[in-house]
């Protein structure tokens, strides 16, 4: 399997996601954004965390414009995957890939910290791993993942079963308390019409080692990587 | 000729901050009457800031070396060896009077500037700390303070890309005119590839890196300038805007550029920007340096040379290049979107030529511009020896328990989540051991080893005897590393003191800076880095003296440290190290009698080490997973945060005769452990340290959802957690 990680100017947590895919067992390759081109046999396009031109801007407004995402948008429509990770899922807002937007967060403040997401379902090429229902614990780190849509878009979503994480607390349930960031419907996570493209705000791939807290984010790139046959 | 078309009178000198002797030393030095470019450049080079005037003659008595050190003060960073070919270089600068004047900004570009000083010597930044003093909760300020700072902090790391790891908040009304705001960045490169200051060869390009020079952050002199400049637009603030997005350009270009071979020297434009950044260069490789400011790409027309010298733009750099080189140089810089233009080459005179517009604006002697700036020896006076208190003279309270759970809600001891949940602390997937510990513990790139980190000093303690507390602010940092299993390595200071012109505040520098190198030689921690910040006080009212310490300690296996967590029900907990109940200066006596008096606990140095070295090899060898060092608030205090921590509550049954129980459970004597162990394995640490003289006691066994202490007096977990939660957040939110 090869994933394509990208890096725009102001990516940050593109080693992280790096080390999280390696370790997993994918080949990777970081793509710059000046590129016009996904590398030959990419099957997985990751866009990771950061402050993509510095998200002056609205965040990702700059990034989702990218000579390379034209390669991105054409890569999902061949029904390629794409993970879009904090930064990323808000550059897959706004590149079209994704309905809805990301709000500064209720509280108007970055937040970092630990949090339990509730896996919606798991017959999707990214939550295999995990049971339907499981609460895994990750981590957040931002100033705007205030998930916000339509009442047309929430209810498809929701209607169609295109979230694919909630914040939830540890047993799975949802509640106001672990919706720190306000979100509507505790959205976490959503996916694409045909379930592959995902864009994601908290930060599994922080969670793959249990000396810095945990492997419950594994599931995910375990997932990915098992999704293709092992000679690819 | 150098024409000279502004009249230098006194007033200018003055509103440069020159003293009449230090301008007539210049003149003198030069030989004429400077042109108001060169006064320009002296203020900046000669300022406290820059020249260490006041405090170059007593820094010199710390010991700064050790077989692990690599580069100790006087480059960008402090640089020692951790083995595998690799060196950690680190450093600690404030940013104090910015972050007064306008909090997020200042405390951004506080951030920015000490990682630019790291990764300017090629290293990549791994973590970030900070040290913070505010004024008092009352004060109309402080929220307001608290919140720009914080927010600046994060907005700068957060989107740079660096975890911040570890930190320290305090509150005392002696910060209300004048905050503290130190930042630390620690980098990891490896050790043949560390790059310096000094300019080697002549005719060699200078060159421009990063971001576009403006008018921001032009020294408060210039805002009497407007007689030489009446056209200039209106004075922009003193205070530099940071761009992190800039900066993590500008890391990602210079570390690019350096792999490729092309970088001679390179130095970053920090204070004083462009001039002391060149004149650093030319004076430390012994070479004239030649700059045409026409090549300087500026952000706005019309900037006088004046300007260009002193701006302090931010996310800057200057290099040296190798010849031949330049345009694989461009190359790397346009692809990061950054400006690169040769404004200069080193030449072989020794002298400082600035040239803009086809005139010559400046032509100093390089060497005397930093070798011949004055030094003082400014007259201090001791400060004045604090009685002893006596354990039986303070009052017991009405309750143990109410006691600490007031200590535990209090805004200096109270969790900082609020602060560090708005820093990025797990980027980079490295981080061992979060915010809130005794030090954070960052993993050492894919490898085994681990960095421990942390920032400290008790300035009360520093007011009330200067030597015990810069003793104390060392062996703080050294027992912080220690507790999590660290061997502690080097530290970098960030001296902030009031005034050096009134003897009592130079004479508090004087006895923290004997202390602090006293401890610095007991416990092999040499200082490799650091920054001296004077003159913070307001209307004569100076801070606490608050040097503090940034401390860098090595785990050789990081999956085998320690934390403060009760991690099990059934666990003996043992205190290592001796107690006397002393609670002069302490928290208890502050925050609970209303009392700030006394002596502050001395330190015994080789008690320190001695403790420290035992309790250490106890982690190393796998026997104790829990421990905690004792300080703010004693026993009490340490238990509490333990119990907290692991949400496992405690029951402390003995306790030893011979002082009243506040005093044993609030004293802040030094060089103390609390440890919680297998009841089995508890048995032999008590062997283990009495054969070798160590005190250590156990005093109770962990379990229940409450905190016990002696007398029954029980404090429930959620009680307690409630009340060390509530205080900053409910602050914050004008609720307290």
């Amino acid at each position: 399997m090869k994933s394509a990680v990208i890096v725009f100017p102001g990516s940050n947590r593109e080693g992280d996601v790096l080390r999280a895919l390696q370790s997993a067992g994918s080949r990777v390759e970081k793509v710059w954004h000046a590129e016009t081109e996904l590398p030959q046999g990419t099957d997985l396009v990751v866009l990771p965390g950061g402050f993509s031109y510095g998200d002056y801007l609205r965040c990702g407004a700059i990034a989702g414009r990218a000579t390379v995402m034209d390669a991105v948008r054409a890569h999902a429509a061949r029904g390629g995957l794409v993970l879009g990770i904090c930064n990323g899922f808000q550059i897959l807002c706004e590149s079209g890939l994704l309905p809805g937007i990301l709000m500064r967060n209720a509280n108007l403040r970055f937040i970092c910290h630990r949090q339990f997401l509730k896996v919606e379902r798991n017959d999707t090429a990214f939550t295999r791993a995990y049971a339907k229902g499981q609460a895994i614990d990750v981590c957040v780190a931002h100033g705007e993942g205030n998930y916000t849509a339509d009442a047309e878009t929430l209810k498809r979503l929701e209607g169609e079963g295109l979230v694919a994480f909630r914040y939830s607390d540890a047993q799975g349930h949802i509640t106001q308390d672990a919706n720190r960031n306000g979100s509507m419907n505790s959205i976490a996570g959503i996916y694409s019409d045909k379930l592959n493209v995902l864009g994601m705000m908290p930060h599994p791939e922080n969670l793959i080692e249990d000396l810095v807290g945990g492997t419950d984010g594994r599931g995910l790139f375990e997932s990915l990587v098992s999704s293709f046959p092992r000679a690819a | 000729m150098i024409r000279n078309d502004v009249a230098i009178t006194p007033e200018l000198v003055k509103e440069h901050g020159l003293k009449p002797d230090e301008y007539e030393r210049f003149v003198n030095l030069i030989g004429r009457e400077p042109t108001i470019t060169e006064l320009g450049i002296v203020s900046a080079m000669w300022n406290e800031h820059c020249s260490y005037k006041s405090s170059r003659i007593h820094l010199r008595g710390l010991p700064t070396s050790a077989p692990w050190v690599i580069q100790g003060p006087g480059e960008n960073a402090g640089v020692i060896d951790i083995g595998d070919g690799l060196a950690c270089i680190f450093k600690m600068e404030s940013h104090n009077h910015p972050s007064f004047i306008e909090p997020y900004q200042g405390a951004a570009t506080g951030v920015g500037g000490i990682l630019r000083d790291v990764f300017t010597m090629g290293a990549r930044p791994i973590a970030s700390l900070n040290f913070l003093r505010f004024g008092e909760p009352d004060h109309p300020k402080t929220p307001h303070l608290v919140s720009g700072v914080v927010a600046g902090i994060g907005g700068y790391g957060n989107s740079f890309g660096v975890p911040t790891v570890g930190g320290s908040v305090g509150f005392d009304k002696r910060y209300n005119g004048n905050i503290l705001v130190n930042a630390m960045a620690v980098g990891l490169a490896r050790t043949d590839e560390i790059f310096y200051a000094k300019a080697t060869g002549v005719g060699n390009p200078i060159v421009y890196l990063g971001s576009k020079t403006g008018r921001d952050g032009i020294h408060g002199a210039t805002m009497a300038s407007a007689e030489f400049d009446e056209s200039s637009e209106e004075k922009r603030p003193t205070v530099q805007v940071g761009d992190p997005f800039a900066e993590k350009l500008l890391l990602e270009a210079c570390l690019e550029l350096m792999k490729s071979g092309a970088v001679i020297a390179i130095q970053d434009m920090g204070a004083a920007g462009l001039t002391s950044s060149a004149v650093e260069m030319g004076a430390k490789g012994n070479l004239g340096i030649e700059l045409d400011l026409d090549k300087v790409p500026c952000r706005e027309e019309g900037m006088t040379a004046y300007e260009m010298m002193l701006s302090e733009s931010q996310e800057r750099m200057l290099m040296v290049l190798k010849p031949g080189m330049e345009k694989e140089a461009e190359a790397i810089f346009h692809k990061w979107g950054l400006d690169f233009a040769v404004i200069g080459r080193t030449t072989d005179t020794l002298r400082f030529v600035i040239k803009h517009q086809g005139e010559v604006k400046a032509d100093l002697p390089i060497k005397e511009l930093g070798d011949e700036a004055p030094v003082y020896d400014r007259p201090w006076v001791e400060s004045p020896r604090q009685p002893a208190i006596a354990a039986e003279s303070v009052t017991a309270p009405v309750s143990e328990a109410e006691a600490l759970l007031k200590l535990v809600g209090s805004p200096d001891q109270c969790s900082k989540r609020w602060v560090w949940e708005q820093y990025d602390h797990l980027i980079l997937g490295n981080t061992v051991q979060t915010p809130g510990g005794d030090a954070a513990i960052v993993r050492v790139e894919d490898g085994l080893k681990g960095l421990a980190l942390t920032t400290d000093v008790t300035p009360r303690y520093c007011e009330a005897d200067p030597f015990e507390g810069g003793k104390q602010a060392v062996a703080e940092a050294w027992r912080n590393i220690t507790a999590v299993g660290g061997l502690p390595l080097a530290i970098t200071d960030n001296l902030n003191f009031a005034s050096p012109e009134r003897p009592e505040s130079m004479g508090q520098f004087v006895g923290c800076i004997r202390g602090i190198g006293e401890a610095c030689k007991a416990l092999d921690f040499p200082v490799v880095s650091g920054n001296v910040s004077l003159y913070n006080e307001t209307n004569g009212q100076g801070i606490l003296p608050t040097p503090a310490i940034g401390g860098v300690g090595l785990l050789d296996d990081v999956t085998v440290n320690a934390s403060m967590a009760f991690r099990r029900e059934g666990e003996a907990i043992i205190l290592i190290g001796a107690t006397r109940g002393w609670l002069g200066q302490s928290i208890y006596l502050r925050d609970v009698c209303g009392r700030e008096e006394g002596a502050p606990p001395p330190v015994d140095l080789a008690l320190e080490k001695r403790n420290g070295d035992f309790v250490r090899q106890l982690i190393r060898s796998g026997q104790v997973t829990t421990v905690h060092d004792v300080s703010d608030g004693g026993i009490a205090l340490a238990l509490a945060e333990m119990a907290m921590a692991g949400q496992v509550g405690a029951e402390i049954t003995a306790y030893p005769e011979g002082f009243p129980l506040h005093a044993f459970l609030f004293g802040e004597d030094q060089a103390r452990y609390l440890l919680a162990v297998d009841e089995d394995v508890a048995a032999d640490i008590l062997y283990e340290a009495g054969a070798v003289g160590i005190p250590a006691v156990t005093l109770g066994i962990t379990g229940g959802d409450s905190l016990i202490l002696p007398g029954r007096q029980a404090i429930s977990l959620k009680q307690l957690k409630a009340a060390h939660e509530a205080w900053l957040p409910d602050y914050m939110t004008g609720k307290s």
